[in-house]
């Protein structure tokens, strides 16, 4: 295995997060390493379903010293484009990566980090996840009851609709991947029934403009963690109901109804055969309807309060989402031939190889807007509201970076964990060097 | 959200039920209560119920004074009538509990109320219960809740109100999601 490499700083992940930081440490003349298990954008590149487009615009793929420059700014980017963009920023910053090398585990090492990897170890004297937040697909414990012969699918293993026993599929979430996939597979022929949950509703557009448009430009993306009301529920809101189409297409639960998808409550248990399913499905899509209206009056005051009245169409509301007047609380699987169950209920992180105490009892990373207090030096990126609503979003990377560097270089500098939690309770963005 | 120059007062404690729940946050055994009730049967379909101890917050707990229920049903199930059915029972715990919801998450929310009023219903075909069709479930075909709230808000704050106390309901779950109901015989 060779001596201990050490490096200042210590980089795991080499996906958008890992190489906004990257740069924000090459700026800051910090020098570092970027450990990579494959190839950059690892997870794009293998963990993705093949009809996937970013939800996001071309335009917002904003890196720090990078950015979108073809001539299709409010298009979205294909699965291979990704790639080809976070690659392309790997090389535009010359960012060290080493790829090719699985990270096996993270302890403590005198003042710093040992991080071992296949390759050999690295000693840094600062950490910074960038592993990702959606390594795993969360799977229900429900899923336990789910009776043989019929196949449980995660959207990490799926990849098209001819993958799947042709027959009906239960769809379990609706939050964007769920409704995503529920209408490609229902286009494929295949009868689709969607257990519905708590979820995030919104239009791809609003007065001609593009909701991600909207909500960078009347500051909604970039709400901090340290202003919100409960951040432990933020950063539990399901993903937005969208999806990135040429037409720029809004997706809800509307459309899939009108597709003839069957909508169902949120799946409460399964016995024997038979799908129970929460008689809770009308007050989950009005808690979804009021929070879309909350968000369009907040985008209907910045617009007023900018002038940019006659530049935009004028405001409006979509009709409610549509439930039937009893739906069936009930599905027996084996009857209504349903062959697939697809578990579109979220991700996580997986941290199995950090031997630090820093988890919480539901295996949660403990971090103060990416900072992780029980470690000092340590950092954490791209989690979902990690200091600001769009932290999670490669639009995000670039402003938790800058932050998190500057936190990162002030407490090696002073090498000492005291000091560098004072830099914590800075508030501002500026830089604190 | 509104603002009102009084302080807000529904006479919800908001403050303490925030720092129980950052307390159980560090301590999530204390968070395990168990509630209960007795049951007598009276006499015909009349029965008594009372409801006193319940355990919570790692200990034994009581209520102030014994509370009791009399259920019965109408003459018109030839019954004698001494108090509510137990089906209106269920729906009087859904009302009282979604209600209870929507003071906490005004008072949280800082919405001043003046009134609230639930009208509860529930269907239900009694050919079930009679045992003379086997594909009439026994329970409710339906519940249908309707509020008329009075308050310092918007119709959609109030809305908004009246749909986060569905979320956080535990009778709400408790008829919306299914149970595992074990009865033993002592």
């Amino acid at each position: 295995m060779g001596a201990d490499r050490k490096a200042t700083a210590v980089v795991i992940g080499a996906g958008h997060a890992g190489l906004a930081m990257s740069r924000c440490l090459a700026d800051r003349a910090v020098d570092h390493v970027v450990l990579e298990r494959g190839e950059v954008a690892n997870s794009w590149r293998t963990e993705r379903w093949d009809s996937l487009r970013l939800l996001t615009p071309n335009w917002q793929s904003r890196l720090p010293g990078f950015g979108y420059d073809g001539d299709d700014p409010d298009g979205f980017r294909s699965v291979p484009e990704v790639v080809s963009f976070i690659d392309a920023y790997a090389e535009a910053i010359s960012a060290p990566v080493e790829t090719n090398t699985k990270v096996t585990s993270v302890s403590a090492d005198g003042g710093g980090y040992r991080v071992a990897t296949d390759r050999g170890d690295w000693i840094g004297k600062t950490l910074v996840i960038a592993s990702g937040a959606c390594n795993l697909a969360h799977i229900p414990k429900v899923a336990e009851s789910l009776p043989s012969g019929i196949v449980s699918l995660t959207p990490t293993q799926y990849r098209n609709p001819d993958q799947l026993a042709d027959g009906g599929v239960l769809v379990v979430g609706a939050s964007a991947t769920g409704i995503q996939l529920a209408a490609e597979i229902h286009r494929s022929g295949r009868p689709v029934t969607v257990s519905v949950g708590e979820h995030v509703r919104a239009p791809r557009v609003y007065r001609g403009k593009d909701i991600q448009w909207w909500m960078d430009k009347a500051g909604v993306q970039d709400e901090r963690y340290d202003e919100v009301d409960d951040i432990a529920r933020a950063r539990k809101v399901p993903s937005i109901q969208l999806v990135g189409t040429p037409e720029r297409s809004t997706l809800d639960l509307n459309t899939l109804r009108a597709m003839g998808i069957q909508l169902r409550g949120r799946l409460a248990g399964i016995r024997e055969e038979t799908a129970l399913f929460s008689g809770s499905l009308r007050n989950q899509c009005a808690l979804a309807d009021l929070k879309m209206n909350r968000l369009l009056d907040t985008i209907d005051d910045w617009a007023d309060e900018s002038g940019l009245y006659g530049d935009v169409a004028p405001p409006h509301r979509f009709d409610p989402t549509e439930v039937d007047d009893s739906p069936p609380l009930m599905m027996n699987l084996a009857k209504e031939n349903i062959k697939t169950v697809l578990w579109a209920t979220g991700f996580r992180p997986d941290y199995s190889w950090l031997d630090l105490p820093v988890l919480d009892r539901k295996g949660r990373l403990n971090h103060d807007g990416g900072v992780i207090t029980q470690a000092p030096g340590a950092y954490v990126m791209g989690l979902q509201f990690l200091r600001r609503r769009k932290s999670a979003l490669i639009d995000g990377a670039g402003a938790d970076a800058n932050d998190l560097a500057d936190h990162l270089v002030a407490y090696f500098k002073k090498g000492d964990a005291g000091k560098a939690d004072d830099v914590s309770s800075h508030r501002g963005d500026a830089a604190v060097r | 959200m509104s603002v009102s120059e009084t302080p807000v007062d529904n006479g919800v404690n908001v403050e303490a039920l925030l720092g129980a729940r950052e307390a159980l946050s560090t301590a999530p055994e204390a968070a395990k209560f168990n509630w209960r009730a007795t049951c007598e049967w009276v006499n015909g379909t009349h029965s008594h119920s009372e409801v006193q101890g319940f355990f919570g917050l790692g200990e034994e707990q009581k209520h102030k004074t014994t509370f009791k229920f009399d259920a019965d049903h109408p003459e018109i199930f030839a019954s004698e009538d001494h108090g509510a059915t137990p089906v209106e029972i269920v729906l009087v715990g859904l009302a009282s509990c979604l209600t209870a919801g929507v003071a906490a998450i005004a008072q949280h929310r800082g919405i001043q109320l003046r009134s609230v009023k639930a009208t509860i219903e529930g269907g239900m075909d009694i050919q079930g219960i009679l045992g003379m069709d086997s594909d009439v479930r026994n329970g409710f075909d339906g519940i249908h809740v309707r509020y008329d709230i009075d308050a310092d808000a918007t119709p959609d704050e109030i809305k908004a109100l009246v749909a986060q106390s569905q979320k956080r309901s535990a009778v709400f779950d408790i008829i919306t999601n299914p149970t595992n109901v074990t009865v033993d015989v002592n």
